[in-house]
């Protein structure tokens, strides 16, 4: 790969590498290097370049029904109780923001900035990502009634939005929101920056040179693959241990930004794709019966049709 | 507190209760002018409905401070589930160093500090509600919280200089060090200000030598800060020198501290509570809090400021046992119907709930008046102390008793629970003798109201008339109080009433003597704690209602049911009081046999069998 260097980089490469040289003499000389030739003469020297391979990470967080509260329908069975009910960060875009934080710490990302699309409520789980280690926080802000029909198609289109305005070399998120559990957001963002992805990661490396190395965890076991920059990423459960937000640092996230777009401002359509027809219980588990012995369990299974007559 | 037994305050007392003519009420006019208080429970003594600081229920946290509270609660349940192991404390009697590391990282020891001192700044409601999580799933994680914060640096918190604040604060609040309250002594308990502990001044000047030794430090072990009372000679206004308590900052680096091993406790075994000895202590002279002698006023402030953290604690261990409860009895089956099915277990369940409720809206109350800068809540504070600690082990004690033999094993959890709650009838003011506060204090603030209006023109003929006619109250409740539930105020109005009549007859009849009248001061006490947070529970569900709240239907029926009980629990007691023939036999019985069993050193029953 060539990358032309301009002079004054040159110069600072060829200074810091080689001592004191006089860029007057260079710059009149119109010198180039290429990067690959740099790092082949540093290289040579044994000197290590550690050129961060992720720059600004976006994080999208969802508020959603906290994981112990017992799920009741509604009575008109157009959805589950809502009000009232304790709502938190959902627990796989906890993982994420943390890997990202965790990223950030080890100097492998410079940012991280939290996403969510979502009611006035929302402002809360991103004060909560603030606390938790992000920089700072954009809130892409519908009415609560919108809120309820968001689907995955919308909030990817609006990521997509936020990464072309605001320029980002990676978006993690978690694999699924535990409401719906539509796990779409990542691959349908993926797909619509055209960016690699990197789904169900359960761990995250830096592989240099603008690479990812991703472990992920799959029905046959682990894929590990290589992705470069910029790349869409989905937490799985084992990829990290979040961190607290303690309250010294929900004290210190009050002083960091936290933008608020209109969803209007991103030209995004809410159109739903979907309609909820009917969300009941699932049904009671009914009570088995005894048998004394295998062959009448056997009569009773081709009786109930589970096993061919 | 203490004052009002210790023999001072006796003597201002019996002043004060003397009916006597003019010209003496006027030579002594300004010990007896009474003093304007708009606390209900003072008034109630009057038997007046003073309902300012009750009505509307005073609870308005804005949003930011409900939201910090929220992010809060959060990393603190967890951590409190995942982290903390209730259960290995108590075997182990300890809670270890890194637990507590990293609850310190959470911020959960400076949480009252103000931000400029590492800490977040909370207001009495959010410090209540995060008591109320710890009381939930570990007392004596909470108490050594409790030692540490609403107690241990408190009085650097409140009285403090800025130098002062600024020195130690910050390290506390981090949870970088460790406080812990220094005032009990061997013979030192309830009666406070007779420490026998000395800090007497170095010849040069700039320390007080500290010796003595306290007895059950909660945070005596390891404790870096302590805030310890002596006595110390305070030059008189006439020259003579008095022995007075002091209040001072010491620290364990100053040498000459030894804490002894840790006291084998019936509960809260994970806080560490033990003896801790001064041996010549070298404090300097910029440690003492406020000023030389004020060290009882430094203490009653301190315990009296913090002591809504109870009545929270209570609220958030009795919301543990009554989910226990309902888990068990609605899965437990007996005699072919599910437990919850019974009409005694559905009057238990009731009961635990209903006291749940009141010791909640009386939390939350005292919290919020507090935060709204009223100073005067010494009364409500020790209502809310007596009966959310009560109630808290009925509750518990119930609960065992609804789990059956389960309730007995240590797996289930609730012995734990049981054996962590009673310590707090005992500590932190005595419940006994916190009725007895209440109850003369309150009997202080009507005697002088009644000296006043005995003095002045058609007093004493005043008085007759209102004991004769009943005098009124002057409650607003129809105002006040939602329309659903009127009945249960009239019924609360007409205790207030009986309530100062009550308390009026005792005054006239005993006049000084009252202080030594426990049999009635008791009742009175019971009839207070009753009233007081029949009106905390009807202000909180009329608050409810108002907001339409979800559970608006259900806190109007638990309301009402609740002061039903605790009216006629009120007039119970209130009649017992005022059984003037009645009660001099009974006090004349129970004083000769007790005198006979004490006299003889134990019972002196004989047998039946050896007859």
């Amino acid at each position: 790969m060539v990358t032309p260097v301009s002079t004054v980089t040159a110069c600072y490469f060829w200074d810091f590498f080689f001592g004191t040289l006089d860029c007057k003499k260079l710059l009149i000389s119109e010198i180039f290097l290429t990067l690959d030739a740099a790092i082949h003469m540093i290289n040579q020297r044994n000197l290590k370049i550690t050129e961060p391979s992720i720059m600004r990470i976006l994080v999208g967080v969802k508020r959603v029904v906290d994981y112990a509260v017992k799920i009741r329908v509604k009575p008109d069975r157009s959805g589950v109780v809502t009000e009232g009910v304790q709502h938190s960060m959902n627990p796989f875009d906890e993982i994420a923001l943390e890997e990202a934080v965790k990223l950030k710490e080890k100097k492998l990302a410079t940012e991280v900035v939290a996403f969510s699309l979502g009611g006035p409520k929302s402002a809360e789980v991103l004060r909560t990502a603030l606390a938790k280690g992000a920089d700072k926080a954009i809130h892409v802000q519908v009415s609560d009634a919108e809120a309820g029909k968001v689907e995955s198609f919308h909030v990817a289109k609006a990521l997509k939005k936020v990464v072309e305005l605001e320029k980002f070399d990676a978006v993690f998120l978690g694999k699924q929101a535990i409401d719906d559990d539509s796990s779409q957001t990542a691959p349908i963002l993926a797909g619509l920056l055209d960016w690699p992805q990197a789904l169900y990661a359960s761990k995250v490396e830096d592989a240099g040179n603008g690479h990812v190395k991703v472990t992920r965890e799959i029905d046959g076991g682990l894929d590990t693959i290589k992705v470069k920059t910029p790349f869409v990423l989905s937490a799985d459960l084992r990829l990290n241990e979040p961190r607290y937000a303690t309250l010294p640092n929900i004290m210190k996230a009050k002083k960091k930004p936290l933008k608020n777009i209109p969803i209007k401002d991103l030209a995004v359509d809410l159109t739903p794709q979907t309609e909820t027809i009917e969300v009941t219980e699932p049904p009671v588990r009914q009570a088995g019966g005894f048998v004394e012995d295998v062959a009448t369990l056997v009569s009773k299974l081709k009786e109930k049709g589970f096993v061919k007559a | 507190m203490l004052s009002t037994l210790s023999k001072t305050s006796r003597l201002s007392q019996a002043r004060s209760f003397c009916l006597t003519s003019q010209a003496a009420a006027a030579k002594d006019a300004k010990s007896k002018a009474p003093v304007e208080s708009d606390s209900f429970v003072m008034n109630l003594f009057r038997g007046k409905a003073v309902s300012e600081q009750v009505f509307p229920y005073p609870l308005k946290l804005d949003e930011e401070r409900k939201e910090m509270l929220r992010m809060f609660s959060v990393p603190l349940v967890k951590m409190l589930q995942e982290i903390n192991d209730p259960t290995k404390n108590d075997e182990t009697s300890e809670i270890p160093r890194e637990v507590l590391e990293k609850f310190a990282e959470l911020g959960t020891f400076g949480v009252l500090v103000p931000p400029e001192l590492e800490g977040s700044g909370f207001n009495n409601c959010q410090m209540a509600r995060t008591a109320e999580i710890m009381g939930a799933h570990d007392i004596g994680f909470g108490i050594v919280m409790g030692a540490h914060q609403s107690i241990g640096y408190k009085g650097i918190l409140l009285e403090g200089t800025e130098a002062q604040k600024k020195k130690y604060i910050p390290d506390l609040a981090a949870g970088r060090k460790f406080a812990a309250f220094a005032l009990t002594e061997p013979t030192v308990g309830s009666d406070a200000s007779a420490v026998k502990t000395r800090a007497e001044l170095s010849a040069d000047g700039k320390h007080y030598i500290l010796n003595g030794g306290k007895i059950w430090i909660s945070n005596g072990g390891f404790a870096d800060v302590f805030t310890v009372f002596a006595k110390t000679p305070v030059k008189q206004a006439d020259g003579s020198t008095k022995d007075k308590m002091s209040a001072f900052i010491v620290e364990r680096a100053f040498g000459g501290i030894t804490s002894g091993p840790q006291e084998k406790k019936m509960g809260i075994k994970g806080s560490n509570t033990t003896e801790v000895h001064f041996d010549n202590v070298k404090v300097p002279v910029e440690n003492i809090l406020a000023k030389e002698g004020d060290g009882f006023k430094v203490a009653m402030n301190i315990l009296n400021n913090g002591r809504f953290s109870i009545p929270a604690v209570c609220t958030g261990t009795m919301k543990h046992c009554i989910q226990k409860t309902v888990e068990h009895i609605t899965t437990r089956v007996q005699f072919g119907k599910k437990l919850e099915e019974f009409g005694n277990v559905q009057e238990k369940l009731i009961d635990m709930t209903s006291r749940l409720y009141a010791t909640e809206s009386v939390t939350y109350l005292l919290a919020s008046n507090m935060d709204r800068g009223i100073k005067e809540y010494q009364l409500e504070a020790a209502i809310g102390k007596i009966i959310a600690s009560e109630n808290a082990f009925h509750v518990c004690d119930e609960a065992i008793q609804l789990h059956g033999g389960m309730g007995y094993m240590r797996q289930t959890g609730l012995e734990r629970v049981l054996r962590d709650v009673r310590i707090l009838r005992i500590f932190e003011g005595a419940n006994d003798v916190l009725r007895l506060f209440i109850s003369l204090t309150g009997a202080q603030y009507a005697g002088k109201h009644l000296t006043a209006q005995a003095s002045g023109i058609g007093g004493i003929i005043g008085l007759a008339v209102q004991r004769v006619t009943g005098a009124k109250t002057g409650s607003n409740f129809e105002a006040v109080v939602d329309s659903s539930l009127q009945e249960s105020a009239q019924s609360l109005d007409k205790q207030i009433g009986l309530f100062g009549q009550t308390v009026q007859g005792l005054l006239m009849k005993h006049k000084k003597g009252i202080i030594d009248r426990q049999y009635e001061l008791i009742r009175v006490a019971n009839a207070a704690i009753s009233i007081h947070s029949s009106i905390a529970v009807l202000s909180r569900a009329s608050y409810a209602i108002k907001n339409k709240s979800a559970s608006a239907d259900f806190e109007r029926k638990i309301a009402s049911f609740y002061v039903d009980g605790a009216m006629r629990n009120a007039n119970k007691n209130l009649v017992e009081a005022s059984n003037e023939a009645e009660n001099a036999k009974l006090v004349a019985t129970i004083d000769s046999l007790s005198r006979q069993i004490c006299g003889n050193g134990g019972l002196p029953l004989q047998h039946p069998i050896d007859l």
